[in-house]
């Protein structure tokens, strides 16, 4: 399995439309695990790393965790190579730089994706379309117990599995969705939803996760506290207090927007699909802006012909890196932003 | 100055300064008693934050500044800098320092009661297993839902016997 044929194989958790998928795009889980008796990565020497990165690495792929996983040296791996896997979510912004040995081990459905070396020793990801945290939990858990056959974690009686950062210890667990708010965030009510989850103890991200921005009315929402729960009860929690609401003030949202606004919707969605459809020269920026409001005209039936399939692939193959990677060469922007209209065109206009 | 809950004793982990009638009133809550009195603490600080409100508040700074871990070296200082530990023996070499913070930073939790690795001793899983139904237990026992209270409480003791 090489790298380059992701391009169009895989990424099962954003083709395939999962539960409540109108308004929650993806679940995803995350791991946090050290290996007993090593130092935590900040404190690895150069060697310590290395040593630590070919032991994971035998031990995940030997571990029959899915079919076909296979390793990427991100050390050795293309600029290019490891922008396309943050576009795709399979590795974190930071864990995209270095020159230290650091990788991450991928299946071709790129449903469980393990990221050697990064700020703990090993961190499992589970990914999944629309709501099913439930199961990617209980995935993640799978995983566990296969890795903890060969290797022993840091563990603490009192505060559980060790990490790097104290604010992940305990359970060493992340659940986090990325939700659609587009309505929301045309009604303003998006900061009601804001508060609301911070008083609830959530955090609330871009969609590239921690430190960056909200773009296209995409919102990551995730658990903040690690300890003194057990895993199941984080997610039901996560699952039962906040998240039913969000998903039901959407809705309303879009329906009051369908029968009191309805001319002012139809005109967005006319001009983003006329756009969509005739731009030369289209920035990232402006098509992910585009493509929102046309994956929600999908789901109010305001878009014929267009299907949320179509939609979803074109936000992913219409990021820099992903163009670059089609078309196997490195282009400048202003040659991306016409690549990016064609490949557009190409697919809206089934030319 | 180290305060304690001005209504249980516990340890504060909320300080308040309210101005009232040009009266300086100082308050110190644990977490539990402020949620009572509806007071919400952001929970999306950063850590060094956290820390930084920590050591000012507690005055740890001279206690803790020389806390070394004698395993990987990391002081706490350090810590206080970066922001992550350096191995799993920090957790003991600064836990002084580290407790409250934590507790702050994981909504009151101090103790782990999720899963175990299957490496851990008997004793050990036992003992997180007890941990886990007793929280259940008190949750029962809150939400006024005797019957599975009392299936929660045979399950304890059934344990505890074992």
């Amino acid at each position: 399995m090489k790298l380059s044929n992701l391009i169009y194989s895989g990424g099962q958790w954003l083709s395939d439309s999962g539960p409540l998928h109108d308004v929650v795009v993806s679940s995803r889980v995350r791991l946090a695990r050290n290996l007993a008796g090593m130092p935590f990565f900040p404190k690895c020497s150069q060697e310590q790393r290395a040593e630590i990165q070919e032991r994971l690495r035998n031990e995940i792929l030997s571990a029959n965790i899915v079919p076909e996983m296979f390793y990427v040296d991100l050390s050795e791996a293309s600029d290019l190579h490891r922008r396309f896997l943050v576009e795709r979510h399979l590795i974190s912004r930071q864990h995209a730089q270095g020159t230290y040995p650091h990788g991450v081990a991928l299946g071709p459905k790129e449903n469980v994706a393990i990221m050697v070396n990064e700020e703990d020793h090993l961190r499992v990801q589970v990914l999944r379309s629309g709501l099913q945290l439930e199961d990617a939990v209980q995935e993640a858990m799978r995983v566990d117990n296969l890795l903890e056959e060969h290797i022993d974690f840091a563990f603490h009686s009192r505060y559980g599995y060790l990490t790097a950062c104290p604010t992940n210890v305990g359970t060493g667990l992340r659940v986090s969705v990325m939700l659609h708010l587009p309505a929301l965030k045309m009604s303003g009510e998006i900061e009601k939803v804001f508060r609301a989850a911070r008083d609830m103890h959530l955090a609330i991200r871009g969609l590239f996760g921690e430190g960056t921005e909200a773009t296209g009315d995409f919102f990551q929402i995730s658990n903040q506290t690690t300890l003194g729960r057990s895993e199941e009860e984080i997610v039901e929690e996560f699952c039962s207090c906040m998240l039913p609401n969000i998903i039901d003030y959407e809705r309303r949202a879009r329906e009051a927007i369908l029968s009191d606004k309805r001319v002012f919707i139809e005109d967005k969605v006319g001009r983003a699909l006329a756009v969509l459809k005739a731009a030369r020269l289209i920035s990232s920026e402006e098509t992910m802006y585009l493509l929102s409001v046309v994956r929600l005209a999908v789901h109010l039936n305001l878009a014929e012909g267009v299907t949320l399939e179509t939609v979803n692939e074109l936000f992913l193959r219409t990021q820099p890196a992903h163009l670059q990677m089609m078309l196997e060469r490195n282009l400048p922007s202003e040659e991306r932003d016409q690549a990016r209209a064609d490949y557009i065109r190409k697919r809206l206009q089934g030319e | 100055m180290k305060h304690n809950c001005d209504k249980c004793n516990k340890p504060a982990t909320i300080h308040l300064t309210e101005i009232i009638d040009g009266q300086k009133i100082e308050k110190h809550l644990c977490q539990d008693c402020a949620a009572s009195e509806g007071i919400t603490v952001k929970a999306d600080v950063p850590i060094s934050q956290l820390l930084e409100d920590f050591i000012l508040q507690s005055g740890a700074v001279e206690e803790t500044r020389e806390a070394v871990c004698d395993v990987c070296g990391m002081t706490f200082t350090e810590f206080r800098e970066g922001g992550l530990l350096g191995c799993p023996n920090d957790y003991d070499a600064f836990d002084k320092a580290l407790s409250p913070l934590l507790e702050r930073a994981q909504e009151g939790a101090t103790q782990h009661t999720g899963r175990v690795p299957g490496s851990a001793s008997a004793a050990q899983q036992r003992q997180t297993a007890l941990l886990r139904l007793r929280a259940q237990l008190k949750a029962a026992i809150a939400r006024e839902d005797y019957e599975q209270a009392a299936v929660l409480r045979d399950q304890v003791k059934e344990l505890e016997e074992s």
